[in-house]
């Protein structure tokens, strides 16, 4: 780790997946920057248990408190819980905020589920009267979507499905084949009338163009041609084995370690500081940001570094805490929260999942079903005319994740077998293990949440963390479009698993207050420093630059101002690239620090 | 259910034929893809920067796992717990777990692969989860060898029994949803043992070889399931 010296053209704090884009892209523009993260150095090339086997883990890999994915899940430091890092709620809430501490963040053990946001999704409101539009529109977005696709390497194919968007032609690399429950999965769906197509993942499938891609990026830029070939060369494709979970040491997948930051560092324009845990960004008597304080961890000594412009990317929730603990006399109430909208209008996706038995699975030839570890196929929304003609109870969409198949076993996967077996044990039990093995499905529904005034955080006026810093408390309220929404994917996944002749093994619920998943667990939180056109109603501008300090950037999800049933970390990226972009034009104009 | 069973032969002749070797064979490849990977040139290793020390170094290559529990090495894991059971304990868990899984044709007995060493790790471990699982395995222990002790003489030991007798007492346990008011408890602690008994049975490689889980080997290309699959699922 480089130590930082006192001043930079920019920094950015967070190394994910949005601080790893901006680090990128700064870097390449020839633009000296600070990343800090608040965890600690990781690398996966040598550190990823490919292909290690749960018998050689604690508890065959089992998720306990300090590693709640798993033995083996990617994450570092953290979970539900970092130690010593504390979060509260408010009574009669019950948020659960996932976050690691490691360079790169939650890219190392995300599902790398990559769906484009679609022309509704920008403009929520003007089609259904809630929630809130973007200032971007599709159009403006899609040319970024492209170039993050092209940049990170997502499998999928264009089907033309209403607000499901195409990528241009040849940014998309071929999708994997559909795997035997997913056929039979889509068999089953089709007659329920429900599509089945090929997902979108953050994996190659084959090895990127690194001749070609680097010029399509970054024309007339000989740096960043330079360093992304040789990154892009670096990484191998997909061979079809291993839980992305675990992070990946070929590179075939999307990781901020091994796709961002190791050509942003080759640049030589970038340092690096890791236990760096940033506490507030300090402004100058004009209220321009200056630079930040970040806690060293292994000295636990304040630090403070100064900088042309600050880009906070720490995730949604993180920024917030920043900007709301940056008090000063000019800024009383946090920075850049003139408008008291900073930790307002949190989001996180609507979750519900339903497990099924099918026979007709049983004792399928055997044959290798691991695949990209990520669903080939999955199902997005399909209802969008319903909904329009108001025969549905809820506003918004949900995709479904399907689950299944002869995966490796695990320590859990014949738990509870007993339900099928009538209890039994010896031979019999030894042959119904091999009978029902593999023949268990999963449906998973990815929900939009509409942000709504009793979604949010602020400083828990009681709690500070081990660093001295205050911490957050959530508070959070769902509304009826949420709670219906989760109820009809728990019938619909049961009439799903009851058309290919299964058992559903999950409680199906009449209140959706029963199916939906605790707020905060789908991890896709977003929200809190919303964007828009205006700055009494926002905290940024659509290029995620503070109204009040022009100096300082939040390019995480946290502008974002609906939370489609798209996973979120695309639309991140290519809206932290989109603000980027603007960055660098305004620093080369000398307009800006 | 007779179509049903002659799927069951049918698949298992098509995977003896294609079983052997095929966990070995996997490793070893891996292996194979996992030194080409790290041979690859990699701005990881490509060494363009950095060495002045001033930053702007390439290489991620000082990242190294604390070893805590947050933290663990993930290559080289260690159980930092001790084991609780003692010997008599794990020599009837031993005899349990083989009646749970015995050997057969295809694999090894539970106790073979060491399940009830498994199963002390696990209660070992110093979780909530896994502390109930220790209340209820050692008192059913007890329990177990108390009705063998009912059944066919003060003093008896379960792992003592023939396999006739300790099917007798299995059998009322063996089922939750049909044991008697006095078999409640030992119910529980049977099921709780026979799902720990298959977690760590089917997590070994001779398990998983039974099971004829074919995966977890690195793959050229990915091709859409075989035709004799398809074609047990209707959809050829």
């Amino acid at each position: 780790m480089s130590k930082a010296q006192q001043q930079y053209d920019v920094i950015v704090v967070g190394s994910g997946a949005a601080g790893g884009m901006c680090a990128y892209l700064l870097a390449v523009a020839g633009v000296r920057v600070l990343l800090l993260e608040a965890g600690r150095n990781y690398d996966p090339v040598t550190e990823t248990p490919m292909f290690n086997l749960p018998k050689d883990a604690p508890l065959r890999g089992a998720g306990t408190p300090e590693k709640a994915f798993g033995f083996y899940d990617a994450t570092v430091d953290g979970g539900w819980q970092v130690p010593g890092e504390p979060y509260t709620s408010a009574e009669g809430t019950n948020f659960r905020w996932w976050r690691p501490r490691m360079l790169g963040g939650r890219t190392n053990h995300w599902g790398r589920i990559s769906l484009r946001m679609g022309p509704y999704d920008y403009k929520p409101r003007s089609r259904d009267g809630l929630g809130f539009d973007w200032p971007m529109t599709y159009e403006d977005m899609a040319p970024y979507y492209d170039r993050t696709e092209r940049l990170i390497g997502v499998y999928g194919s264009n089907e033309g499905l209403e607000n499901t968007p195409s990528s241009s032609p040849g940014v998309l690399q071929p999708p994997p084949a559909a795997r035997a429950h997913e056929l039979f999965e889509q068999r089953a769906c089709a007659e329920l009338g429900i599509p089945v197509i090929p997902s979108h993942i953050a994996i190659l499938s084959e090895v990127q163009d690194h001749e070609t891609l680097p010029g399509l990026l970054h024309p007339n830029n000989p740096l960043a041609q330079r360093v992304l070939g040789e990154s892009m060369r670096s990484r191998a494709a997909c061979f079809w084995a291993t839980p992305c979970g675990r992070g990946c040491s070929i590179k075939a997948n999307f990781q901020s370690t091994t796709v961002l930051i190791p050509p942003a560092l080759a640049t030589g324009n970038v340092d690096l500081v890791t236990d760096a845990m940033v506490r507030e960004v300090t402004v100058d008597a004009r209220g321009r940001a200056t630079g930040v304080h970040y806690i060293d961890k292994n000295t636990r000594l304040d630090e403070h570094v100064g900088a042309r412009v600050v880009v906070l990317a720490a995730s949604a929730l993180s920024s917030a805490r920043i900007l709301l603990n940056s008090k000063s006399n000019l800024f009383p109430d946090g920075l850049a929260n003139g408008s008291g909208l900073v930790g307002k209008y949190i989001m996180d996706t609507v979750g519900a999942g339903v497990q099924g038995q099918i026979p007709a699975l049983e004792n399928m030839p055997p044959h290798n079903t691991d695949g990209a570890s990520a669903m080939h196929m999955y199902v997005p929304w399909w209802l969008y005319k319903e909904q329009a003609a108001g025969r549905l109870d809820f506003a918004r969409g949900y995709h479904i994740e399907l689950g299944g198949g002869r995966r490796m076993p695990g320590g859990g996967t014949f738990n509870r077998l007993e339900r099928f077996t009538q209890g039994s044990y010896g031979r019999a039990f030894k042959e119904d293990c091999r009978r029902y093995y593999g023949s268990f499905v999963g449906f998973s529904g990815r929900g939009e949440m509409i942000p709504n005034e009793d979604c949010y955080c602020e400083l828990d006026p009681d709690t500070v963390d081990q660093w001295g810093i205050p911490v957050l408390r959530f508070h959070w309220k769902w509304s009826d479009h949420e709670l219906n929404q989760a109820r009809h994917m728990e019938r619909t996944f049961a009439d799903i698993i009851e058309s290919m002749g299964g058992r559903v093994l999950s409680t199906i619920h009449a209140d959706g207050a029963d199916a939906i998943a605790p707020p905060g667990e789908i991890i896709h939180e977003v929200g809190g420093v919303c964007m828009g056109d205006d700055p009494s109603s926002s905290v940024l501008n659509s290029f995620c630059q503070s109204w009040e300090v022009d100096n300082l950037f939040v390019t995480d999800g946290g502008s974002f101002l609906s939370n489609a049933d798209k996973n979120p970390t695309l639309s991140i990226m290519a809206v932290a690239w989109r603000a980027t972009d603007h960055l660098v034009d305004e620093l080369q104009r000398g307009s800006i620090g | 259910m007779k179509r049903g069973e002659q799927r069951t032969s049918e698949g298992r002749e098509a995977n003896e034929r294609t079983l052997p070797m095929l966990l070995p064979m996997n490793r070893r490849m891996a292996l194979k893809v996992m030194a080409v990977a790290a041979a690859t040139p990699g701005l990881a290793s490509c060494g363009t920067g950095g060495e002045d020390g001033t930053g702007g170094s390439p290489s991620l290559g000082n990242a190294v796992p604390a070893g805590t529990p947050w933290d663990p090495d993930l290559l080289s894991p260690v159980i930092p717990w001790e084991r609780i059971l003692t010997q008599d304990e794990l020599d009837t868990l031993a005899s349990l777990c083989d009646v749970i899984i015995p050997a057969d044709e295809r694999s090894p007995s539970a106790s073979q692969l060491g399940t009830h060493h498994y199963i002390d790790e696990w209660v070992s471990a110093p979780y909530e989860r896994m502390g109930r699982d220790r209340v209820l395995i050692r008192e059913g222990l007890v329990w177990l060898d108390g009705e063998t002790g009912r059944r066919f003489g003060e003093g008896t030991r379960f792992r003592d029994l023939s396999p006739e007798r300790k099917d007798d007492i299995c059998s009322d346990i063996a089922h939750t949803p049909d044991a008697a008011p006095e078999f409640e408890s030992g119910a529980r602690f049977f099921a709780r043992v026979r799902d720990l008994t298959a977690g760590a049975f089917w997590t070994t490689e001779e398990g998983m070889e039974d099971l004829q889980y074919i995966g977890n080997v690195p793959l050229e290309r990915w091709d859409p399931p075989p035709p004799e699959v398809l074609e047990f699922l209707g959809l050829a």
